[in-house]
C-alpha cells in the first residue's frame, strides 16, 4: 500500500486501501444496517396491519382519541430536525466547523422537543385511561378489549421510535463533542454523513406512524 | 497458545500476548477464534442437554427426571443449540477467519463491529445461562405464546432478552460479510471468481440481516406481553397467538439456512480441493445459494399447517417449499458431478464432505414429506420432524463445521491434526448420528410425539437404539475436541498449502500474518482452476 501524506487527517483506517474505499464502505455499511431497521419496524407494521383489518372499527374509534393537531406540529419539527440535518452534513462537506455545530445543535433542540411532545401525549393518553392493562376504559362497542390491541401497538411503535430517537440525540452529542475537537474537514466527515442517514430513517419512520395512528378514521368528521 | 513455527516469523497468534490483546483485538482471526472458544463451550452445555434427554427416554416411565425438568431440558438444548451454537456456528468462526482471507483483504470491513459482536454474543449467552441457572424455561425453543407470555412459570424474560442480544451479535455479522464482499475485494477478484464459500456466507448475510430484526421485534413484543400482560397475542383483548408463529418462523425458517447454507459453501471448497477439480457448474452452485435464501423468506407456513392456517395459505406454502428443492437438488447434483473422473483423495475433510452429502440428502428429502399438506398432519409434532431437522442441522451443519475446521485447522494454527484419529472419529461421528437419529424416523411414523418423556413400551426398543447412537456421537465429539489440542503441541507442521488448494488462503503463511498478506494478491483466474501448477494461480505484485 502507498501511503500518502493526507492519510493520516483522513484517519484511513489500516484495512482499507483508500479514503473512498473506506467512504464506501461506511455507507453501504449504513444502508444495510437501515435496511435491518426496516425489517425491524416491519414486524411490528406487519402486526399493526392483521389487527387493523380484523377489527377496522375498533382501529379507527381509538384512532380519533389521538391529538391530530399536536401530532401534526411534532411532524412538522421532526421534518424541519431533518433539514436541520441536512444543513449540518453540509457544512461538514464545506468544513465549516462552526456552522457543523450550530446546525447539530439544531437538530438536537428540535428532537428534543419532539420527544418532550411525545411524552406530553403519553400523559395524556394515561390520564384518560388509554394505557393497556387492568385500568385501561374506552366506552363503545368491542372498545374495552380490542382497543387495547390499538393501543399496545401504539404505544410499542412510538415507544421503539422514541427509543431511537434517543439513540439520535446520543449520535447528535457525539458529533457535536468531535466537531469541537476538529475531527472533521471537508476531507473527512463521514460520521456527520453517516448520523444523518440514521436521523433521515428515524423521521421517516414517523412519516409511517403519524397516518397509520392519527389518521385513518378522519375523513367525514 | 503460544506458537512454535520453525522460523520466529510475526503470526496474528503471536503479534500480542496476554488477556488484553485478545479481549480487545480487532483481528478478525483472532476474533473467529474467540467465537471457536465460545461455542464449543456452548455445544458441551447443549450436548448436556442431549446427554440428559438420551437418558431419559432410555425407559418408557419417565423415572430419571420430572416432566417440568424434561420440559426444560429439551427447550434448553433447543435455545443453547439454535442460537448460541449453530447461527454463529460457521460463519462466525470459519466465516469470520477465512471470509478476508479468501477475497484477499487485510481485514473484514469493519473490525471494531466485528469484535462488538461477540461482546453481544457473549452478553446474550450470559442471559440464557442465568436463566438456566437460575431456574430454567420450559416453553420450547419455540416460544409459542400464550403459554410463553401468560401461563409459563419459568425464566422466559431472560431468555428471549438473551436471545434479542444475540441476535444483533447475528446481524452485525451479516452486514459485515455483506460490505465486506462489496467492497474488500482484492485486485481481480471478481464476483465471478471468488470461492463458493464466500457465495455461501454473503447469501447467508442476506438472511441475517433481513431475518433477524423481526425475531428481535418479535421478542420485543413477547417481552411487552409478558410484563404489562397488553393483549399483542392475548386472544382474551382480540390479540391472535398465531400471528405470534408468522413473526417467528418468518426468521426461524430462513434461520434454518443460515445454519445449512455456509455448511454448503464449506462442502463446495472440500468436494473441489479432494477431487482435483473445479466445481461443476460453478454459477449454478453460486446462484443456488442466493435462490435458498430468497425461497426461504417465502415457506415458513409450513409450520403453521395444523396452526388454524388457512388451506389456501397452507397449499401456497407447501408449493412454495417444494421449491426449496431446486436449489438445494442442484448443489447435490453438482457435487457429485464434481466427483466424476476427479482424483479423489480420502482425507479427513473429504469423508466429512461424503457424510454431509450423504446426510443431507435423506434430511432434505424427508423436508418434502413433511412440505406435503396430508403427510404433515399425520407427523406434525412427532419425532420424524426432529430426525428431519437434526439430519439437516446435525448431520448438514455439523458435519460441515467439523469438515471445514478439519480442512483449515493447518492454516489455523501452522499444525497438522493427526489423520488416523481424524478419519476414525468421522466415521464414528457418522455412525453414531445415523444410529441416533435413523430410529427417530420410524418412531415419528408410528405416532410418538415431540417433547413427551412417557411414551408406549413398544416404542422403548427403537429408543434405546436412539440413546445407544448418541452415546457413540459423543464419543465422536469428543475425539476431535482432545486431538485438536493434542496437534496444538505435537502435530507436524503443516506449510503453506498441505492440500495443494488454490484459494487466497493457501498462498499466505500459516498461521497468517497479522494483515494476511504480506502483498495484496493479484487474481487472474477462475477459482478452483487445478489446471495449472498451484503457484500460478496467483501472482503476488
Amino acid at each position: 500500500m502507498v501511503s500518502e501524506p493526507h492519510v493520516e487527517s483522513l484517519a484511513l483506517r489500516e484495512q482499507f486501501n483508500s479514503a473512498e474505499q473506506q467512504k464506501d464502505a461506511s455507507s453501504l455499511g449504513m444502508w444495510v444496517f437501515l435496511i435491518t431497521e426496516v425489517m425491524f419496524f416491519g414486524g411490528a407494521f406487519a402486526a399493526y396491519t392483521v389487527y387493523r383489518s380484523i377489527y377496522p372499527g375498533v382501529f379507527g374509534a381509538a384512532s380519533r382519541t389521538l391529538n391530530t393537531t399536536i401530532g401534526a406540529l411534532n411532524t412538522a419539527v421532526l421534518l424541519c430536525s431533518s433539514f436541520t440535518m441536512v444543513l449540518a452534513v453540509r457544512a461538514g462537506q464545506l468544513g465549516r466547523r462552526k456552522q457543523i455545530m450550530a446546525f447539530l445543535v439544531l437538530t438536537l433542540i428540535l428532537g428534543m422537543v419532539f420527544l418532550g411532545v411525545k411524552g406530553y401525549e403519553w400523559n395524556e393518553k394515561y390520564v384518560e385511561h388509554h394505557i393497556p392493562g387492568p385500568s385501561f376504559q374506552m366506552e363503545g362497542p368491542g372498545l374495552q378489549d380490542h382497543a387495547q390491541l390499538f393501543f399496545s401497538l401504539y404505544f410499542a411503535m412510538t415507544g421503539l421510535h422514541a427509543m431511537h430517537m434517543l439513540v439520535g440525540a446520543g449520535l447528535l452529542s457525539w458529533l457535536l463533542y468531535q466537531t469541537w475537537r476538529g475531527k472533521f474537514s471537508a476531507a473527512y466527515y463521514t460520521p456527520i454523513d453517516m448520523v444523518g442517514l440514521y436521523w433521515h430513517f428515524v423521521d421517516i419512520i414517523w412519516i409511517f406512524l403519524f397516518p397509520l395512528l392519527y389518521l385513518i378514521d378522519r375523513h367525514g368528521h | 497458545m503460544t506458537t512454535a513455527v520453525a522460523e520466529e516469523r510475526e503470526t496474528y497468534l503471536n503479534a500480542g500476548h496476554g488477556v488484553k490483546s485478545w479481549l480487545l483485538t480487532k483481528d478478525h482471526k483472532r476474533i473467529g477464534l474467540l467465537y471457536l472458544f465460545t461455542i464449543t463451550f456452548f455445544f458441551f452445555i447443549g450436548g448436556v442437554f442431549a446427554t440428559l434427554i438420551r437418558l431419559e427416554l432410555l425407559s418408557p416411565h419417565g423415572n430419571l427426571v420430572s416432566s417440568e425438568t424434561y420440559n426444560k431440558l429439551f427447550t434448553m438444548h433447543g435455545v443453547v443449540m439454535v442460537f448460541f451454537f449453530l447461527i454463529p456456528s460457521i460463519p462466525a468462526t470459519l466465516g469470520n477467519f477465512f471470509l478476508p482471507l479468501m477475497i484477499g483483504a487485510r481485514d473484514l470491513a469493519f473490525p471494531r463491529i466485528n469484535l462488538l459482536s461477540w461482546y453481544l454474543l457473549v452478553i446474550g449467552g450470559l442471559f440464557a445461562i442465568f436463566a438456566m441457572v437460575a431456574g430454567g424455561v420450559d416453553t420450547g425453543w419455540t416460544f409459542y405464546t400464550p403459554y410463553s407470555t401468560s401461563y409459563s412459570n419459568t425464566w422466559v424474560i431472560a431468555t428471549a432478552l438473551g436471545i434479542f442480544v444475540a441476535g444483533f451479535s447475528s446481524i452485525l455479522t451479516g452486514l459485515n460479510f455483506i460490505v465486506t464482499v462489496h467492497r474488500m475485494r482484492c485486485p481481480g477478484m471478481t464476483w465471478f471468481r471468488m470461492p463458493l464459500f464466500v457465495w455461501a456466507h454473503y447469501a447467508t448475510a442476506l438472511i441475517q440481516v433481513l431475518g433477524t430484526p423481526v425475531l428481535a421485534v418479535t421478542l420485543v413484543l413477547v417481552l411487552c406481553e409478558r410484563m404489562f400482560h397488553i393483549g399483542i397475542f392475548d386472544p382474551a383483548l382480540g390479540g391472535d397467538p398465531v400471528l405470534f408463529q408468522h413473526l417467528f418462523w418468518f426468521y426461524s425458517h430462513p434461520a434454518v439456512y443460515i445454519m445449512i447454507l455456509p455448511a454448503m459453501g464449506v462442502i463446495s471448497e472440500l468436494v473441489s480441493t479432494f477431487s482435483r477439480k473445479a466445481i461443476f457448474g460453478y454459477g449454478f452452485v453460486a446462484f443456488s445459494s442466493v435462490a435458498i435464501a430468497v425461497l426461504g423468506f417465502l415457506v415458513w407456513g409450513h409450520h403453521l399447517f395444523v396452526s388454524g392456517q388457512s388451506l389456501f395459505a397452507g397449499m401456497v406454502f407447501s408449493f412454495l417449499s417444494y421449491f426449496v428443492a431446486i436449489p438445494s437438488a442442484i448443489k447435490v447434483f453438482n457435487w457429485t458431478a464434481t466427483l466424476y473422473k476427479g482424483s479423489i483423495s480420502y482425507a479427513t475433510p473429504m469423508l466429512y464432505a461424503f457424510g454431509f452429502i450423504g446426510l443431507f440428502t435423506i434430511g432434505g428429502l424427508t423436508g418434502l414429506f413433511v412440505a406435503c399438506l396430508g403427510i404433515d398432519v399425520h407427523v406434525t409434532d412427532t419425532y420424524f420432524v426432529v430426525a428431519h431437522f437434526h439430519y439437516i442441522m446435525v448431520g448438514g451443519a455439523i458435519m460441515g463445521y467439523l469438515g471445514g475446521l478439519h480442512y483449515w485447522w493447518p492454516k489455523i494454527t501452522g499444525r497438522m491434526y493427526p489423520e488416523g484419529w481424524a478419519k476414525l472419529s468421522a466415521l464414528v461421528i457418522f455412525l453414531g448420528f445415523n444410529l441416533t437419529f435413523f430410529p427417530q424416523f420410524m418412531l415419528g411414523y408410528l405416532g410418538m410425539p415431540r417433547r413427551y418423556h412417557v411414551y408406549p413400551d413398544e416404542f422403548q426398543v427403537l429408543h434405546v437404539l436412539s440413546t445407544a447412537g448418541a452415546s457413540v456421537l459423543a464419543v465422536g465429539y469428543l475425539m476431535p475436541l482432545i486431538y485438536f489440542m493434542w496437534s496444538l503441541k505435537y502435530g507436524a507442521i503443516a506449510g503453506r498449502n498441505p492440500w495443494k488448494a488454490t484459494g487466497l488462503e493457501w498462498q499466505t503463511d500459516s498461521p497468517p500474518p497479522v494483515h494476511n498478506f504480506d502483498e495484496i494478491p493479484i487474481v487472474t483466474r477462475e477459482a478452483y482452476d487445478y489446471s495449472g501448477t498451484v503457484g500460478q494461480e496467483v501472482q503476488v505484485g
